[in-house]
């Protein structure tokens, strides 16, 4: 798992070679300017006498001379790798992003239905965001430490062989340790991603739907629920930031001892060589120990970022790595349709254990008017999900003008399919960008005369900008007045074929009947389903279907169905015809 | 800030121990130094062989007490960031709870998600880093240079002269970055919008086919986010060259001025190594200083828009002295009641004044915007009347206590919503210890029962708003959910919208037979029209009252929405 998330991310980095060609250059030079520093310094302080003698002045300043060219090229470098980093990381979160954001789009409803929305949604910005921290962190870390354990090796072997062993020896223990630590960390920080999922779910849904929280008075219990998530969370949070943060005091505590053998080798070998060993290189031996020793401690702590960035990334490319909805390319665009729908033996069902829809039969001319009826959850919703193609039929099929809705394209299906939805759902955006969601190239006349067909017009030019008022999630607008838009939208659209999900049910009856004579013009000529309640819906209807439980139970127009006196005729009397 | 100190004062203990044994930490680097020093003028010069092994046992000594207190203050600085994390996360959360539904409107539940989980996680790091460090990093510094000092005051005037223009670097990047970062914030919760947006609107977006637009605008946005991340990189990158550059040029000097002192006499060998140590010492400081910084600055900025939001005033409950609730009076009753929205210009109830007795049915009726929703919201006093009153069961509801009232009142809201969870644990927000009994009764007189069947009983799966259930299952479940709390008084919402005629029938006739107090709020006449009483609503004014017979006769714009359905329907 660890290794395929890691193999991605490369993959994903390969696109920026030329940025970590710059990066790995500069590594290089900023490494060697640091590791020259401490060695010119050395010489530098090899001028000085220990006792007694003068000190050697243009010795001095040339060692002097030596650190400032080392320095000025480093520090350069440093800058410009920490600029090309930045240019990779943020690259890469950009890509990921946006990939994960049209990923989106590509998953099957079922699965969108299925999850927590917040679950996705941190995927594509919060875990995408530390995964670009533990990233940037990461490659600047990484190849300068291990440049630095390089250089730094290679110097002190040339310098002092013996001493470089003793260094070389000890080292190693920083490393178990950090392993030690971040393997013990991975599961910590992963109990710590989760919990936080479970609670930020339970937020956003307690939060998002906070009318029904009050009215059951409901925040105290939540707050108890909430106090629960976030306790196992501050519990998880512990053991992952405190483990994660021993690293650093361990990695350090090795170096210190390293530092003082280095410091015993050292002096013992400047007395016993009688001044080839000199106090000088004692002195850069001593810094060695340190810039050695740093970049052990630095990539542990890059390895514990990095544990939680592959957390992230993996949750990130397990997203991507959702199966699609079957791809539109090569299919046929369905071109405008004349609007004869049938489904031919659908079996369908959410659940595979639990069958909904069977041998499901169906045979609409164009312009015909379908009327379904049926007791609540009888599996209407489910047509618009099947007519739409939000889901596909497990078996049989269906299509429109005698082609299988899946040899077409969805959007070019879609497109001959207008939809109001029993829940209305409007984008943040103005009106304006709302109303013309179907048909963006409408003018400015055509989307005002679908208001006004809507009767939406009229509450939309007493909004505070009009047509371009901005409406938020939660919005200024009463369920009614979005219903309005929603109708508006689907009369820009005027398409061939048009689903109704109890669309007028919120809209007061007034402006409802002006509505209903809207609709009818809509409807002319059109090919309608109306998943309705009204009377008059159904009368009118060339076909009535009623279901139950997924299956259609009877078919035919109203007078037949009234004659036949079977369940039709029980619904109506039921539904229409007062008690 | 402030809000963060309190939350962070919980954990004071652990605030003061964690820099505190930070210090003890500093302390035993400060010292190592001086020990190569005399290694070097002492051991070395007198070739003490035992000397220079004593000398090498204390500088381990010093690493092994330094490695006890570092794990022991990361451990409080843990526990003190953790905590002070959690305690935001629940403060924000009750907060957030008792904002008002403008509020909430206005700054967007994602948003408000955003603060308690990347913005907390951001202040937890930067807490950890501050007790780790942020005491830490001045101390080595000013310690070093203290140190410096006690070597050789002369030579030590580099130091004084090169701390300030760190100082100087640290804080101009800083102060570069920090409106920078909050730039970068604004387009992260524009993105996370965007996100949640394509995930609840999926099927709309996709009959719309505006995939293609959303993903376009996505990606523009995403490029204006990295546009401002890069910015502040490039920035932020100078911190550490340029701390690098000074310490290194005083390091030049220095060497240079201890040759000078060496030879006046005034100074060993030894001493300008370890003088040159405390720059390396300041320096490797300095370099986690700045990225402590950094980290800071974020945090920062996180905890300054948590503060924003747990400053603002939530709803607060005023009560009224308790009155003594009356057995003979109305189950409610509205006196002369108006109200207009915070910042409306028209009331948008103006003198309602009605009653509904005990077990009466009662029909609300009116089109959009005629103030429906509102009378309810004050009979649930989600807001307050801003005239007149409104008493349940005799008493004015500003003196009952919310909660009380809420659970005398069973809601049945227009958009139906279920929770993640159980059907049981949905049920049982009605009532927390109802028994299986009654949760089952109420499902039955709401016609839920088939439900129970079809989703394996009370221990059926809800997913996440009940999305595994069709738009009337859900409906029928917040009927029973607010049947299981036996509420005096039930106010379904226009919440039969969702449920066929034949469903809706027999709900009516089983919530009749029940002998509650019922309100039916609907659009529909014939959602109204066989209740004991039904108030027409017309631009927030009662437009008329009575019984459907009654109304046919003295009522013109009831006689006129009945005729315009009808018509329709017949």
């Amino acid at each position: 798992m660890k290794k395929r998330v890691l193999r991605a991310i490369l993959r994903d980095l390969r696109p920026y070679g030329a940025y970590l060609a710059i990066t790995l250059l500069s590594a290089v030079i900023v490494v060697a300017g640091q590791i020259l520093v401490p060695y010119f310094a050395g010489k530098a302080v090899d001028c000085i006498p220990l006792s007694g003698r003068e000190v050697d002045f243009s010795a001095l300043r040339r060692a002097l001379l030596g650190i400032g060219i080392s320095l000025a090229f480093s520090a350069v470098f440093q800058w410009v790798l920490g600029v090309s980093n930045n240019a990779i990381a943020y690259r890469v979160l950009s890509d990921l992003r946006t990939r994960s954001f049209c990923k989106l789009s590509k998953l099957p409803l079922r699965t969108i239905d299925s999850r927590p929305f917040g679950d996705i949604s941190n995927a594509v910005v919060g875990d995408a965001e530390q995964f670009a921290d533990g990233l940037l962190l990461g490659f600047t870390q990484l190849f300068t430490g291990v440049l630095t354990i390089a250089g730094v090796l290679g110097i002190m072997l040339f310098l002092r062989w013996e001493i470089a062993l003793v260094v070389f020896c000890i080292t190693p223990l920083s490393l178990f340790a950090a392993r030690f630590i971040s393997k013990h960390t991975y599961g910590a920080f992963r109990r710590q991603t989760e919990t936080r999922a479970d609670e930020t779910a339970f937020a956003d849904e307690m939060i998002g739907n906070l009318k029904t929280v009050k009215a059951f008075t409901r925040e105290e219990q939540n707050e108890r629920i909430f106090e629960e998530k976030n306790a196992a969370l501050q519990k998880a949070s512990l053991t992952a930031v405190f483990f994660s943060s021993t690293t650093n005091p361990v990695t350090r505590f090795v170096n210190a001892l390293v530092y003082a053998a280095v410091a015993l080798a050292g002096g013992l070998f400047v007395l016993s060589t009688g001044g080839m060993f000199s106090v000088g290189s004692l002195t850069t031996f001593l810094f060695y120990a340190n810039q050695y020793t740093k970049p052990f401690n630095e990539i542990s702590e890059v390895v514990t970022e990095f544990q939680n960035a592959l957390a992230c990334a993996g949750r990130i490319y397990a997203l991507l790595g959702e199966e699609e909805e079957s791809s539109d390319e090569g299919l046929l665009e369905l071109g405008h349709a004349e609007g004869a729908v049938s489904l031919d033996k659908v079996r369908f069902s959410y659940d595979p254990e639990r069958e909904l829809i069977k041998d499901f039969d169906l045979d609409v001319r164009p312009g015909m008017r379908v009327a379904i009826v049926g007791p609540t959850g009888c599996g209407k919703t489910t047509l618009v999900n099947l007519l739409m193609r939000f889901y596909d039929v497990d078996g049989g099929s269906v299509s429109v003008d005698g082609k299988d809705v899946r040899t077409v394209t969805r959007a070019s299906l879609r497109r001959n399919l207008g939809m109001v939805l029993q829940d209305t759902w409007l984008k943040t955006g103005t009106v304006r960008e709302n109303l013309c969601m179907g048909n963006p190239d409408c003018t400015e006349e055509e989307m005002v005369e679908a208001a006004k067909a809507a009767k939406a017009h009229a509450f939309i030019t007493r909004l505070p900008k009009g047509y371009d008022t901005v409406l938020s999630r939660e919005g200024v607008l009463s369920e009614g007045q979005k219903q309005l838009l929603c109708i508006a939208r689907v009369m820009l659209c005027r398409p061939p074929m048009l689903i109704l999900d109890e669309a007028t049910s919120n809209i007061d009856t007034r402006t409802e009947k002006l509505v209903q004579e809207a609709f009818a013009a809509l409807m002319r000529g059109r090919t309608c389903f109306v998943v309705a309640h009204r009377l008059s819906t159904v009368e009118n209807a060339d076909l009535i279907l009623v279901m139950d439980s997924g299956k259609i139970v009877e078919r035919g127009t109203h007078l037949e169905l009234l004659e036949k006196n079977g369940a039709y005729a029980e619904l109506y009397r039921a539904q229409f015809v007062s008690p | 800030m402030k809000q963060l100190f309190d939350c962070l004062k919980r954990y004071r203990i652990e605030a003061i121990l964690s820099p505190l044994f930070k210090l003890f930490e500093a302390g035993m680097e400060l010292l190592v130094p001086i020990v190569v020093a005399r290694i070097i003028d002492v051991g070395v010069k007198n070739a003490d062989k035992g000397y220079i092994l004593h000398a090498v046992l204390l500088l381990a000594a010093f690493a092994a007490a330094g490695l006890a207190f570092a794990l022991t203050a990361q451990y409080f600085a843990a526990r003190a960031a953790v905590g002070t994390g959690a305690e935001l996360r629940r403060r924000l959360f009750s907060k957030l709870q008792s904002f008002s539904f403008s509020q909430i409107d206005e700054m967007g539940t994602a948003s408000m998600l955003t603060r308690m989980t990347s913005d907390v996680q951001q202040v937890q790091t930067g807490v950890n880093m501050t007790l780790r460090l942020f005491l830490r990093s001045p101390v080595v510094v000013f310690g070093a240079t203290a140190m410096a000092f006690v070597v050789d005051a002369k030579a030590a005037l580099v130091f004084a002269a090169v701390i300030p223009l760190l100082a100087l670097v640290v804080f101009a990047v800083m102060a570069a970055c920090i409106p920078r970062y909050r730039a970068v914030q604004e387009k992260l919760d524009s993105i996370y919008l965007s996100t949640r947006e394509a995930l609840t609107g999926a099927r709309v977006l996709r009959a719309f086919r505006m995939e293609g637009e959303e993903e376009e605008n996505f990606s523009k946005k995403s490029s204006a986010l990295r546009a401002a991340q890069t910015a502040v990189g490039r920035i932020s990158a100078l911190t550490n060259p340029l701390t690098f550059l000074l310490i290194n040029l005083a390091v030049i000097a220095l060497i240079y001025a201890g040759a000078l002192r060496v030879e006046a006499g005034a100074l060993g060998q030894g001493e300008v190594v370890a003088l040159y140590n405390y720059l390396s010492l300041i320096l490797v400081e300095l370099i986690k200083f700045a990225n402590l910084i950094v980290t800071v600055t974020k945090a920062v900025s996180c905890a300054n828009r948590i503060g924003a939001v747990l400053s603002l005033e939530g709803e607060r409950e005023t009560l009224l002295p308790p009155e003594e609730e009356d057995p003979s009076a109305p189950a409610v009753s509205f006196e002369n009641v108006s109200f207009t929205y915070e910042g409306g210009s028209a009331p948008a109830l103006s003198r309602i004044d009605f009653s509904v007795e005990r077990g009466e049915t009662v029909g609300i009726l009116g089109g959009t915007g005629s103030g429906k929703t509102t009378l309810i919201s004050l009979l649930f006093r989600f807001y307050t009347a801003t005239e007149g009153k409104v008493k349940v069961c005799g008493a004015d509801t500003k003196s009952i206590p919310v909660k009380e009232l809420r659970r005398k009142i069973g809601y049945v809201p227009q958009k139906a919503v279920l929770f993640r969870g159980t059907i049981a644990s949905n049920l049982r927000w009605g009532k927390e210890d109802a028994t299986e009994e009654e949760l089952l009764h109420a499902a039955s007189v709401a016609q839920a029962a088939d439900i129970l069947e079809a989703k394996g009983g009370l221990g059926g799966t809800v997913e996440q708003e009940g999305r595994n259930l069709s738009g009337g299952q859900r409906q029928r479940l917040t009927i029973a959910r607010a049947l299981a709390g036996d509420p005096d008084i039930l106010v379904l919402d226009d919440a039969s919208s969702a449920l066929d005629y034949a469903t809706d029938a027999r709900l009516r006739a089983a919530l009749g037979a029940e002998g509650r107090t019922v309100f039916f709020v609907s659009q529909r006449v014939a959602a109204v029209m066989h209740a004991d009483k039904i108030v027409v609503l017309d631009d927030g004014k009662i437009a008329g009252m009575g019984t459907h017979t009654e109304l046919m006769e003295t009522c013109g714009l009831y006689r006129e929405i009945y005729r315009s359905q009808t018509e329709a329907e017949a």
